[in-house]
């Protein structure tokens, strides 16, 4: 007999993310996953897909709400139980620090339901690396944008062209065993600060 | 050499002890590094201590004692060492459900007996009118909230689970929907009864401590083995947390707490709604109704009246209510692991060391103290109570079983 894979809910209000999750259960062969990003009526969308699993992100603030909501429903209809087998607090370790909670149907065989986990977590982990990388490639324009500014300061306070400027400001940093950025960010706020116009 | 501690809490007032312990430098003084990190549920608190990612957490009372019970995920055994102070909590309802009440029978605001006798009034008139259940939000199944909530509910002749209706919501979506519509009232720790009046959403009609004064909230929660593991540091945690709730309960320093506070590293709300709180205002007559100060002498208690000493009457009370309630069954064994799950004995054996007042029971019958008075303590005079419940009974934790009992529908 050809057991049917459990149907997953993915309840993220982070679109993004509960998209690239569903694509990984797609390809895995899970045909019947279902996105929430929305909370309003929560209890009765659980209802009317009635998971097997529901993989959840730990940020959202609704967390308690949806746990009682499968108490309540253990009491009168499907008894749905937090995933992670009790002893297996490996597993749960590598899903709280990827942000990822997730909660299964009682009775559901662990196995069945272990690669569903692995794969949210993964596809977490991805995403969160994903938006470190962007942070950072917005960081490193930003802290260009800051040494160009402060070395037009320079440029004018001390009319001198940009490739000393940039020398002087390297020279600061050297010295006081600082980052360049650094030293230019508190040039541009100190010039900010005193009115560098009035001059 | 500092020791770095993890500690999770959520945006409420009643995380001041935790906040004041690092801002103020209490916890920097017994070597302690406290790295405090919001969290945005209690489910998150829950699972990141026992995983191990915080050492420590600002915790709903009745938490600590679900976790060992078998009640939540984990199997890892957690303590409650110290409380961090007593009351805090409002029940706040809409304007409609106040008019609705009004209209029944007049009250005082904040008397909790006769704010209750005119909601069963209108709870009743509601029923046989047929119309649709009144909803009240809190904020966990595991909390002060939800069990004073029903407590206050059912001592005034209203089923919690027939004649309205309960609904978990998290602190900070409670006013917002309150003000359109989706829940007639909450119980919930402040700033957020607060923040529902000044949003001009509802009205304080009850506070915890006119329910059940002098009662029990959060605590500070820790791993079992944790704490067997690290004694040095958790004795040396107990310390500042003391001098922290110490500082929180001086009044000339609620301003400068409220402040710190508001940071939006904290709670994220203006000190101005944060403020009533700490400094009792929160009980002052409001425009809709005169106020029974009597009924109410303390909101919230960061320090004094043994504030902080984690009794395990209070332990044994929420076990009694969930029992009641339906959430476990009553056996000794579990009454047992209730009761033991808060640790006066770290807390006498830390605190008394430093010549601090500890009560020297490590229960008391709750309701025995309609008044103030001075106790045996360790060491010095400790002052205690009241502690009574609105409607006049009684909890003896030496009579666990016939207060279940009696409490039987």
């Amino acid at each position: 007999m050809v057991e049917r894979l459990p149907s997953v809910l993915i309840i993220d209000e982070n679109t993004t993310r509960a998209s690239i999750i569903e694509a990984g259960l797609s390809a895995a062969g899970h045909t019947r996953v279902t996105v929430i990003n929305e909370m309003h009526g929560i209890a009765a969308k659980i209802a009317l897909h009635e998971p097997d699993v529901i993989v959840i992100d730990l940020e959202n603030p609704n967390r308690d709400m949806l746990e009682s909501i499968f108490q309540l429903s253990r009491a009168v209809k499907r008894p749905i139980a937090m995933f992670v087998d009790r002893s297996d607090t490996e597993a749960m370790q590598s899903a709280i620090d990827a942000g990822v909670s997730a909660y299964v149907v009682d009775g559901l065989r662990q196995e069945r339901v272990k690669s569903i986990l692995d794969m949210a977590i993964s596809r977490f982990n991805a995403f969160s690396r994903l938006e470190r990388e962007l942070e950072e490639a917005r960081g490193a324009l930003e802290e260009r944008k800051v040494i160009d500014q402060a070395k037009g300061l320079i440029m004018k306070s001390r009319g001198v062209d940009e490739a000393t400027a940039y020398k002087l400001l390297r020279k600061a940093a050297m010295n006081g065993n600082r980052k360049i950025v650094d030293v230019a960010e508190s040039l541009v706020m100190s010039a900010r600060l005193l009115g560098d116009e009035g001059k | 050499m500092m020791t770095e501690l993890s500690a999770g809490f959520l945006p409420l007032t009643d995380s001041a002890i935790l906040i004041a312990a690092k801002e103020r430098g209490f916890a920097h003084d017994e070597g302690i590094a406290l790295d405090l990190v919001r969290e945005t549920s209690w489910a998150n608190v829950r699972d990141k201590l026992a995983v191990g990612q915080f050492e420590i957490a600002h915790s709903l009372a009745p938490m600590p004692i679900a976790a060992n019970l078998g009640l939540t995920p984990f199997d890892t055994r957690l303590i409650a060492p110290m409380a961090l102070g007593l009351g805090g909590n409002a029940i706040t309802v809409s304007n409609r459900l106040l008019a609705g009440m009004k209209q029944q029978q007049d009250f005082t605001m904040l008397n909790a007996r006769e704010v209750g006798a005119a909601l069963a009034r209108h709870v009743r008139a509601g029923l046989r009118e047929g119309r649709k259940r009144l909803q009240f939000g809190v904020v966990h199944p595991f909390s002060g909230h939800n069990f004073e909530l029903r407590y206050w509910l059912s001592a005034s002749g209203i089923a919690p689970e027939s004649d309205i209706e309960i609904v978990i919501l998290p602190p900070p979506l409670m006013a917002d929907a309150l003000a359109t519509g989706q829940i007639d009232g909450y119980c919930v720790g402040e700033p957020w009864n607060t923040v529902g009046v000044a949003k001009g959403a509802g009205h304080i009609v009850a506070a915890k401590s006119s329910i059940w004064a002098s009662s029990p909230e959060k605590v500070l929660a820790v791993r079992e083995d944790w704490a067997e593991e690290n004694p040095a540091t958790l004795h040396a945690l107990l310390r500042a947390l003391y001098r922290s709730a110490e500082w929180c309960g001086q009044p000339e320093n609620h301003a400068d707490l409220a402040d710190m506070l508001a940071s939006p590293r904290y709670l994220g709300q203006p000190a101005g709604v944060i403020l009533p709180a700490l400094d009792g205002s929160i009980l002052r007559p409001s425009a809709t109704g005169r106020t029974d100060p009597a009924a109410t002498p303390d909101f919230f208690q960061p320090h004094s009246r043994a504030a902080t000493f984690p009794w395990q009457s209070h332990a044994l009370w929420f076990y009694s209510q969930m029992v009641r309630w339906g959430y476990v069954d009553h056996t000794a064994e579990h009454a047992s692991i209730a009761r033991h799950t808060f640790r006066p004995d770290i807390y006498r054996s830390v605190l008394s060391a430093i010549d601090v007042p500890v009560p020297s029971a490590n229960s008391k019958v709750e309701g025995a103290l309609s008044r103030t008075i001075a106790v045996g303590a360790s060491s010095r005079v400790l002052y205690l109570g009241p502690d009574g419940f609105f409607d006049g009974s009684i909890f003896d934790p030496d009579r666990l079983d016939a207060y279940i009992e009696s409490q039987k529908a």
